[in-house]
């Protein structure tokens, strides 16, 4: 009896100690979404470039607004998806969405997210278009990595793969938007998937 | 084995103050609410047992305002820390002994 009641404490602890620093409603599936819409983004812009191909982009293009247009419309799509369907999953584990560790994490991936932001609109507008692959793509790997300590460890890996696929578009140049599908796309729907039968699937 | 049980700490011995000091180990601090939400508690529950640790100086209590409004928030001393490692350590070697 006595055991059981120490063994009992030994969980509660664990069990305390884990919800009260890590958010777990983060949705896998929001992940497979925003994979999917950044697919799509991804074909729409390439097929923008073919179409245009003999001319230079530049600034004020119609060619480069449509694609910025395209971006940000992904962008929107995924922050929207996910944020609803991290809603629906706390209210279904009756955790708030709102709480000290979801704060933390969003805090968290807020803070290199938003530089690398900030960093990749400069480049636009010194038409340094090149690294722009590059550089979304390593500070989105640097804001997962650094949020995933205070939600699912599969975040973390996520981030890894991000960097080392940003650091690979810095070397190769013309394959930067092959590693964006690679990085934003595939690499979301696989932890997106992995997440959804790891965490949502009960 | 009388060593053993003189290290488990009476203090810790309910799942609420069990759950406060879980909390306070792994944040630097803990405010009223949150710790309310966690454990699923009413206000005269966590009030009363943070009190008793608090007696023990295992948690200090931090009292401020933000804008009108009264804010508790609990921190975990050095002291509080270091019982709270022993008991963990206690019951692991309670229950591998078994």
């Amino acid at each position: 009896m006595e055991e059981n009641k120490y063994l009992k404490d030994i969980q509660d602890i664990k069990e305390m100690m884990s919800k009260s620093t890590q958010f777990i409603s983060l949705s896998g599936l929001s992940g497979i979404l925003a994979g999917g819409y950044a697919l799509v983004g991804a074909v729409y812009a390439s097929f923008l470039i073919n179409t245009y191909e003999y001319t230079y982009i530049t600034l004020e293009s119609k060619t480069f607004k449509q694609i910025l247009c395209t971006a940000f419309i992904v962008l929107f799509l995924s922050l929207g998806t996910a944020y609803y369907l991290t809603v629906k999953k706390a209210n279904k584990l009756g955790e708030k969405v709102w709480n000290t560790a979801s704060k933390r994490v969003l805090i968290n991936f807020a803070i290199p997210l938003v530089t690398g932001g900030i960093f990749a609109l400069l480049l636009v507008r010194q038409q340094n278009f090149v690294l722009i692959a590059p550089v979304t793509l390593l500070f989105y790997g640097l804001a997962c990595v650094n949020a995933s300590k205070y939600t699912f460890r599969d975040v973390r890996y996520l981030g890894i793969t991000q960097i080392i696929l940003g650091l690979l578009a810095v070397e190769f140049t013309g394959y930067g938007l092959l590693l964006w599908i690679l990085g934003f796309g595939i690499a979301h729907i696989l932890y997106g998937s992995i997440m959804y039968y790891k965490y949502d699937r009960k | 084995m009388k060593n053993i049980i003189q290290n488990i700490n009476k203090a810790f011995d309910h799942r609420i103050r069990l759950g406060i000091m879980s909390v306070l180990m792994v944040n630097e601090s803990a405010d009223f609410s949150t710790l309310k939400e966690l454990l699923g508690v009413t206000d005269g529950n966590l009030a009363s047992h943070a009190k008793a640790l608090e007696s023990e100086a295992y948690i200090i209590v931090e009292k401020q305002f933000i804008g009108r409004k009264p804010n508790t928030s609990y921190i975990a001393t050095k002291e509080g820390k270091k019982a709270f490692q022993d008991h963990i350590e206690a019951l692991e070697k309670l229950i591998s002994k078994t």
